[in-house]
């Protein structure tokens, strides 16, 4: 009995063989690595050597203006992007779940997004709204006919630049919403809505007082993603304004890791790291209150 | 009479409100799609008609296949297509070969320590990849694996929300199956190909198609560990056309690559489009 | 208020494109006066939860009108018909308290109805005090049991003082013992409030016990209404009587000859006015007297001793299904010869229907 348990117990292990392996080798081994280069003081990747250890890695970007631009526009992106998605998500749910007719076909349409490379659709939005010597773009021309325009979002002021890298973001992020809400809606039982309807029950209050708390679950869970996808922005950063984000004003935490690390300003693994760590604390902050909200307001 | 007025009314107040919702409903497909006719359309402006047209044309009479040409002569767009495709095929099959024995090692087998082991893994859940991408990196580099598809697909092989995702599908098959397979004498790796997998199916298309989109998809890890043409995925690939392009800012022939590099993940998604939504909403909503 | 149905017909289109429509409710007329309690009896399918949402407004109809009193309200949305609905799983919203939703639909309320926050609340505490709930005002619908969640649900129905009651299933979630109990408090509390009330079962037993009026439904059509001991003593077709009655009864093949009723071999009932047919002989179990001489010989199974009655079970070759099942006080003795047990037969709980249209043919009792 003992002897068929533990040939049991190592045939198990040998089934979680590989999958210890590479977490081990590249996610718990990293994890704990990131911790020391971000103490480690002025570490160099061709001799392994490091001068002191302490804080000095944070003290650093924590005084670098390009950071605290990052830090800036990151927080800016998520206060924008996260309420407003979610909020047209929910819009553009409840309307498709209360239609019968093309229904799958907008669902369809809708979720076309989800599967684009986000570098290359970026790249359309990008010629969309650019302004150059030859042409101000398809946005500004339609601005014109209300008589605005001649903006450059791409490389122009602060607040365009932000508004496509919200613009884009969101149409990014919607179409996942979209389908989470749809889905939330249809398993709500129709015959709540029936009771209410023989209450004349009006459909403004039908929305607030019984879809909205229903999906108050999937809503919460939406938003928590949401704020950890939008912390972690930066691919549709490079798909608008090229990899030089500093340049552009448009940096993001994420991409104030990666640069420290690769590229032109690269080769500091100890700054990076120090910038993933504060990233972690804020996600994981943010999450926390996240939920201690939710606990409070999801009903059931 | 006053019942007639009511449900005269009742009925207006609902067609109005239809029709405005189709209205709005449309405007956001409408937003959706533009970008893709956009792309389309500019891919197929001549090089010259495009730069001449100070105010962007909705349309073009004249529609030519030369920025494809150009997109695939000018650069290495085929490689980058066989790369990424490299890449994401052997992934996707070193991530299902991984993650199918460990969920089946949690599910199914009873071992001392199954409960922490357990515990731990689902903690990983909530490392972020930036976090450990730094030591990937640093790992990568000094195993002289830059530039190398070993490189590319090593860490991107694991996914711990996978792993969850299907070990929770097996926990669902009934117990009794096993001990079913078991009294016939069936050895676990047979009940695991022969019954384990065909009942789970739909959860392992679903993870199949949510990795092979990551892939195609996948962006800064690539970017991080190539410098070399020769091991572009396309995404690099867009990036670097765009920064250094075809000599000179030629926007038709750019867009030809776009269309080229998105056309794959839509025609798939366009396919199995039924499957990937359930999919991603099986997914997305078990997380 | 009186509610008459007329010609009210609804189909649902087919899925597939070589399939009929399914005529869910066929040509339905039926007046159902006021303040009574009426129970709409089938089996699964027939139709009734369709004339139920009909008449809500749920559901619209192919034809044919509805009338609340002289109000044709056929075209009239739910919400404007002033009808009570408790659905079968209650619907009661999870996220509310029990005061919160039997509140919900006095909320509702606009323009010269609208209500003071102060009658709202002696409204619902009424409505709660009428099904004896109003010490659950503050819990959530999760935290009560199944009996509990079918009485705020009639409360919530009520509160706003509907021109008609709905009742979808309403037992049919409850234990046993609960149901017993519920069905006796729904008939207390229609009796108490006089609103016509419209309940949907299919359990014979609990349509007959509390309702007025029962309509039998098969198929789409109406098959007979009435009150319950009339449909049960004088059924008009052979399902509306094996519908009807537990044990169910016992069917026969047999044949009429020269006025007589022969079951097998042997004459069991002369049968006055009916010429020569085959017929299905329908017999209620205590349509059967144990008679040492009687002319319907059974093999006998087994007695069932169940204290007030004594239940014979036993066989025979013309009977359609298992077994006969007949009820004889208990202190009849049951006398068997060689496996043989006879009965005589009471003539007015013996029924004949046509073998082929299944409709009843009436005879005199001699």
């Amino acid at each position: 009995m003992s002897c068929a348990m533990e040939k049991q117990n190592r045939k198990a292990w040998l089934y979680l063989l590989p999958a210890i392996l590479f977490l081990g080798i590249f996610m718990v081994y990293p994890l704990l690595d990131v911790l020391i280069y971000s103490f480690e003081e002025s570490y160099n990747f061709a001799s392994q050597t490091y001068t002191d250890v302490g804080l000095y890695n944070f003290d650093y970007i924590l005084h670098d203006p390009y950071f605290m631009q990052a830090v800036k526009n990151t927080f800016i992106l998520v206060l924008i992007t996260v309420p407003i998605s979610t909020a047209l998500a929910l819009l553009i749910s409840v309307g498709l779940s209360s239609i019968q007719k093309l229904r799958n076909l907008y669902q369809t349409i809708y979720f076309l997004p989800y599967v684009t490379n986000t570098l290359a659709v970026g790249l359309v939005f990008m010629i969309l709204f650019k302004k150059t010597p030859y042409t101000d773009g398809l946005v500004n021309l339609m601005l014109s006919w209300f008589g605005g325009g001649g903006i450059d979002f791409i490389g122009g002021p602060y607040w365009a630049k932000m508004f496509v890298l919200s613009f884009y973001t969101i149409w990014v992020v919607l179409p996942f919403k979209i389908l989470i809400l749809t889905s939330a809606l249809a398993s709500v039982n129709r015959d709540y809505y029936n009771a209410a309807k023989v209450d004349g029950t009006t459909r403004t209050r039908i929305f607030f007082r019984i879809t909205l708390p229903m999906i108050s679950p999937t809503i919460f869970y939406l938003v928590i993603t949401g704020f950890i996808g939008a912390f972690k922005a930066y691919s549709d950063a490079v798909a608008l304004f090229g990899t030089n984000l500093n340049a552009a004003e448009m940096n993001t935490i994420v991409g104030y890791i990666y640069d420290m690390l690769y590229g032109d300003s690269g080769g500091y693994p100890s700054y990076a790291s120090a910038a993933a760590i504060i990233l972690f604390v804020i996600v994981l902050t943010i999450t926390c209150i996240n939920l201690l909200i939710s606990k409070k307001n999801v009903h059931y | 009479m006053d019942l007639k007025r009511i449900e005269h009314n009742s009925r207006i107040k609902s067609r109005v409100l239809k029709a405005v919702l189709y209205i709005l409903l449309s405007i956001w497909a409408l937003m959706v799609l533009f970008p893709f006719y956009w792309m389309i359309l500019t891919s197929v402006k001549s090089y010259g008609a495009y730069n001449s047209e100070y105010i962007p044309q909705l349309y073009t009479l004249h529609p030519t296949l030369q920025n494809y040409i150009d997109a695939f002569t000018a650069v290495p767009l085929a490689q980058y297509l066989l790369n990424t495709l490299i890449f994401t095929v052997i992934t996707t099959a070193i991530m299902l070969f991984v993650t199918v024995l460990a969920a089946f090692g949690f599910a199914r087998l009873n071992f001392r320590g199954k409960d922490l082991v357990f515990t731990l893994f689902l903690a990983l859940m909530m490392i972020p990849t930036e976090l450990v991408i730094i030591t990937n990196f640093v790992t990568i580099t000094e195993m002289d694996l830059r530039n190398s598809f070993a490189g590319l697909i090593l860490p991107s092989v694991t996914s711990v929300f996978y792993i969850y995702l299907l070990r929770e599908n097996f926990a669902q098959v009934p117990d009794n199956l096993y001990y079913a397979a078991k009294v016939d004498g069936t050895s676990d790796l047979k009940y695991l190909l022969r019954v384990l997998i065909p009942i789970c199916r739909p959860t392992i298309v679903t993870i199949t198609i949510l990795k092979v989109i990551e892939c195609w998809n996948s962006y800064v890890w690539p970017r991080l560990i190539t410098d070399d043409e020769a091991y572009f995925l396309v995404s690099n690939g867009i990036q670097s056309i765009r920064e250094n392009g075809f000599g000179r800012e030629n926007i038709p022939a750019m867009m030809a690559a776009v269309v080229v590099i998105s056309v794959p993940l839509i025609v798939l998604f366009l396919i199995f489009h039924k499957k990937i939504m359930e999919g991603v909403s099986r997914g997305g909503t078990k997380g | 208020m009186k509610v008459s149905l007329q010609h009210l017909t609804k189909k649902f289109s087919s899925r597939g494109k070589n399939q009929d429509d399914v005529i869910a409710v066929n040509d339905f007329n039926f007046e159902i006066p006021d303040g009574q309690l009426i129970g709409l009896l089938g089996p699964s399918g027939c139709g009734k939860s369709t004339t139920l949402n009909l008449l809500s407004g749920l559901l619209k109809p192919t034809s044919g009108r509805i009338f609340f009193g002289e109000d044709d309200v056929t075209d009239l949305p739910a919400e404007n018909r002033g009808v009570g609905l408790v659905f079968q799983n209650y619907a009661l919203y999870p996220h509310l308290t029990v005061r919160k939703n039997i509140l919900f639909p006095l909320q509702n309320l606009k323009g010269a109805a609208k209500l003071s926050k102060e009658e709202m609340d002696q409204r619902a505490l009424a409505a709660a005090k009428l099904v004896q709930i109003d010490g659950l005002m503050d819990r959530k619908p999760n935290e009560l049991s199944g009996g509990q969640q079918q009485r705020v649900a009639i409360a919530r129905a009520l509160v706003k003082m509907p021109r008609i009651l709905l009742l979808d299933e309403p037992l049919s979630n409850l234990d046993a013992r609960l149901r017993l109990q519920t069905r006796e408090e729904i008939h207390r509390i229609q009796k108490e409030t006089k609103i016509t009330t419209i309940f949907v079962t299919h359990d014979q037993e609990e349509a007959m016990s509390i309702s007025d009026l029962i309509v039998v439904m098969k198929d789409g059509n109406i098959q007979q209404i009435g009150k319950p001991q009339e449909v049960y003593d004088d059924p008009v077709n052979l399902f509306v009587a094996a519908f009807l009655g537990t044990p169910p009864i016992n069917v026969f093949r047999g044949e009429v000859r020269q006025e007589l009723l022969c079951i097998g071999q042997d004459a069991v009932l002369p049968v006055k006015g009916v010429k020569d047919q085959p017929v299905f002989a329908a017999i209620r179990p205590e349509g059967f007297v144990l008679d040492e001489d009687g002319p319907l010989r059974c093999r006998l199974g087994r007695v069932e001793v169940m204290g007030r009655d004594t239940n014979v079970v036993s066989t025979h070759p013309a009977m359609q299904g298992e077994s006969v099942r007949s009820i004889v006080p208990s202190d009849s003795e049951v006398k068997v010869n060689g496996g043989e047990v006879r009965f005589s037969l009471r003539p007015h709980k013996v029924y004949l229907f046509d073998a082929q249209t299944e409709a009843r043919i009436r005879f005199e009792e001699a």
